[in-house]
Order: structure tokens, then C-alpha cells, then sequence
């Protein structure tokens, strides 16, 4: 039951910084109007953190990384979630053998 | 008027499907957050307070020895600023709560309870009893699943042998095709991918994240302006 004391600081300042974000909604609530465009980045902030984390992995790696990458691209666009997740794995361990 | 029973039937109803589809995804996340180091009781309290299924994985795939604690904050707050915007819509719909249900029942508001809870709001009134017999076995389910996971991820040993490494890659670019909204998220995640990768190559992590991310927002700022300005006219009219 050990806590590393730097990592239960890091969940400390997490879990604050998502309560924010859970809980402004509740004064912004009717007040807030955004432009098209304004909403247009603000929906766009998921995928592009999520891409922003793993480019080193796809892209800056090896070549056996980006072309499993690519591969789970395509997936994406056809299977349910954890499909992709086991093309992309299997692809990888398949690169990386012969490149 | 349904009453206190029906309404804790009718969210456990609703949320179950959720949650099963989750239990994969949280014994994969307490897995490879093992083989970052983490113990099985650090997995437990993180999912405990975090309670953020993206950006808890976004934080594992960033976690370090000791952990970089400004870049893992400022990550979770890039990637839940979104529940800004769910909460406002949220807010008006939770009438029936008191002051305390409402701080308490937004500290696990995902994005799986927020959108069922929207559309529950369309033909009912919004209850703490809905509320709340969704959330408690949606959190349960990821405690014990990510949890659970990390035990058996501390087994397992070096998830590279098993190209588990690779397995956030790939579900990260699973969740970006559930984001897919077109033309927009095509520059977005193009303009994301090169000036993270390139930000990675020059000055190192965690540079990455903020430098892709604020370039993907303004792509999708660019892109979306020429796109957007018939509706707005529209709007107005």
C-alpha cells in the first residue's frame, strides 16, 4: 500500500484541475455563447491532445511504430474500439520482427 | 411523476451497457500503468480522484520517475476542458438537486452518465436517484477493473515484449475516430501530429503536448472558418 509521495501529488493536482472543469459549468450555465469557430477549437481540443501525447510514439520512433500506426488508422475508420486496440498491438509485434 | 424506485431502475438500465464496454478499457489502463511503475493501490487512488478515463491515460503515457507534475496537470486540464461546456449544458437541468448533490454528483460527471443524463433530460425530470444510481456503478466498475488490471499488468512484467506498449497509441487513435467531425478534425490532427512529433524531435518531452495541441486547436480555428460562416449568417436570420 506504498504511495510515492510526488506521484500522489501529481493525482492531487489532477483531480483539482477536473473538478474545475466538472464544476464550472454550473456558473457559466445560460451565459455562455461561443462562436462558430470558437466552438469549432474547443471541440477540436480532444483529438488534438490525444494526438499531441502519442505523435513520438507513431511517428517519432522507429518506422515498425509509424507504419502499425497508419495500419490502426485504417482500423478506426471500420472496428469497435477494442478492434483497434488488438490490430494496432498485433501490428507492431509484426513490424518490429521484420523491420 | 415516476417515483425514487423507478428512477434508480431506469439509470441502472441506462448505464449498464456503458459500463461493460468500459471494463476491457480500465484493465488495460491499469495494466500498462503498472508497467510505468505505478502500484495497484496508486492505480486505485488516482482512479478515485481523477476519475477521467482520457486524460488518465494521456497522464500514464507522459508518467515518468519522479513524475513530471506540471505537464501531467496541465495535460488533464487540456483534456477535460471539454466538461466545461457539458456542465454548462448540463446545469439547468438539475433542478431537483440540492446544493451538495449537485457538487457531489459532478465530481464523477464522464462523458458516458453526461450523455445519458442529456438525454434523459429531454423527456424526464432529471433526479439525484437517476443521477447517482448511474454514477455509483460506473465509478465502481472503473475502480475495480483499473484496479484489478494493475495486478494483473504487475504480473505480466515488460509490456513491450508484448507490444502492449503500443497499445495506447492505438486507442488514442481510437478515441480520435469517435471525435472525427470531417474536414476540421482532418487539419486538426494533422497539424497536432507534425508540430508534436517535431516539438518531441527539438526540445523533448513534455514540451509535445502543449506544442500539438495549441497547434491543432488553431488549425481547427482555420479550418473551420471558412466552413462555418454560411451557418452563421443563418443564425442570425
Amino acid at each position: 500500500m506504498s504511495v510515492d509521495p510526488i506521484n500522489l501529488l501529481a493525482f492531487l493536482g489532477m483531480a483539482i484541475v477536473t473538478y474545475f472543469t466538472r464544476v464550472a459549468g454550473l456558473a457559466l450555465a445560460g451565459r455562455l455563447s461561443l462562436s462558430p469557430r470558437a466552438q469549432a477549437a474547443f471541440d477540436a481540443i480532444p483529438p488534438a491532445v490525444l494526438i499531441a501525447v502519442i505523435a513520438p510514439s507513431a511517428l517519432a520512433t522507429g518506422w515498425a511504430e509509424t507504419a502499425a500506426a497508419a495500419i490502426t488508422a485504417l482500423a478506426a475508420t471500420r472496428l469497435p474500439l477494442l478492434g483497434v486496440v488488438a490490430v494496432g498491438v498485433i501490428a507492431v509485434v509484426g513490424f518490429r520482427m521484420v523491420m | 411523476m415516476s417515483t425514487m424506485r423507478d428512477d434508480i431502475r431506469r439509470g441502472l438500465n441506462d448505464i449498464w451497457p456503458a459500463a461493460v464496454a468500459a471494463a476491457p478499457i480500465g484493465l488495460l489502463f491499469g495494466a500498462v500503468a503498472a508497467s510505468k511503475g505505478l502500484s495497484p493501490f496508486e492505480v486505485f487512488l488516482m482512479s478515485l480522484m481523477v476519475f477521467a478515463g482520457g486524460a488518465q491515460f494521456a497522464a500514464i503515457e507522459l508518467w515518468a520517475n519522479p513524475a513530471p507534475v506540471a505537464a501531467l496537470v496541465f495535460s488533464t486540464l487540456l483534456i477535460n476542458a471539454r466538461h466545461v461546456l457539458m456542465g454548462a449544458s448540463l446545469a439547468p437541468k438539475l433542478q431537483g438537486f440540492s446544493r451538495w448533490q449537485k457538487f457531489l454528483g459532478l465530481y464523477y460527471m464522464a462523458d458516458e452518465n453526461w450523455a445519458l443524463a442529456e438525454k434523459r433530460a429531454r423527456t424526464h425530470r432529471l433526479t439525484p436517484a437517476y443521477w447517482f444510481a448511474m454514477v455509483i456503478p460506473f465509478v465502481s466498475g472503473w475502480l475495480i477493473n483499473s484496479t484489478l488490471g494493475a495486478m494483473i499488468g504487475a504480473v505480466l512484467g515488460d509490456p513491450k515484449r508484448l507490444g502492449a506498449d503500443f497499445a495506447f497509441t492505438a486507442l488514442f487513435i481510437a478515441l480520435v475516430a469517435a471525435f472525427w467531425k470531417g474536414r476540421v478534425t482532418f487539419w486538426t490532427v494533422a497539424a497536432a501530429g507534425v508540430a508534436s512529433a517535431v516539438t518531441y524531435r527539438l526540445a523533448g518531452a513534455p514540451w509535445h503536448v502543449a506544442a500539438g495541441a495549441l497547434c491543432g486547436l488553431l488549425a481547427a480555428w482555420l479550418a473551420a472558418g471558412g466552413e462555418e460562416q454560411p451557418v452563421t449568417e443563418e443564425a442570425k436570420a
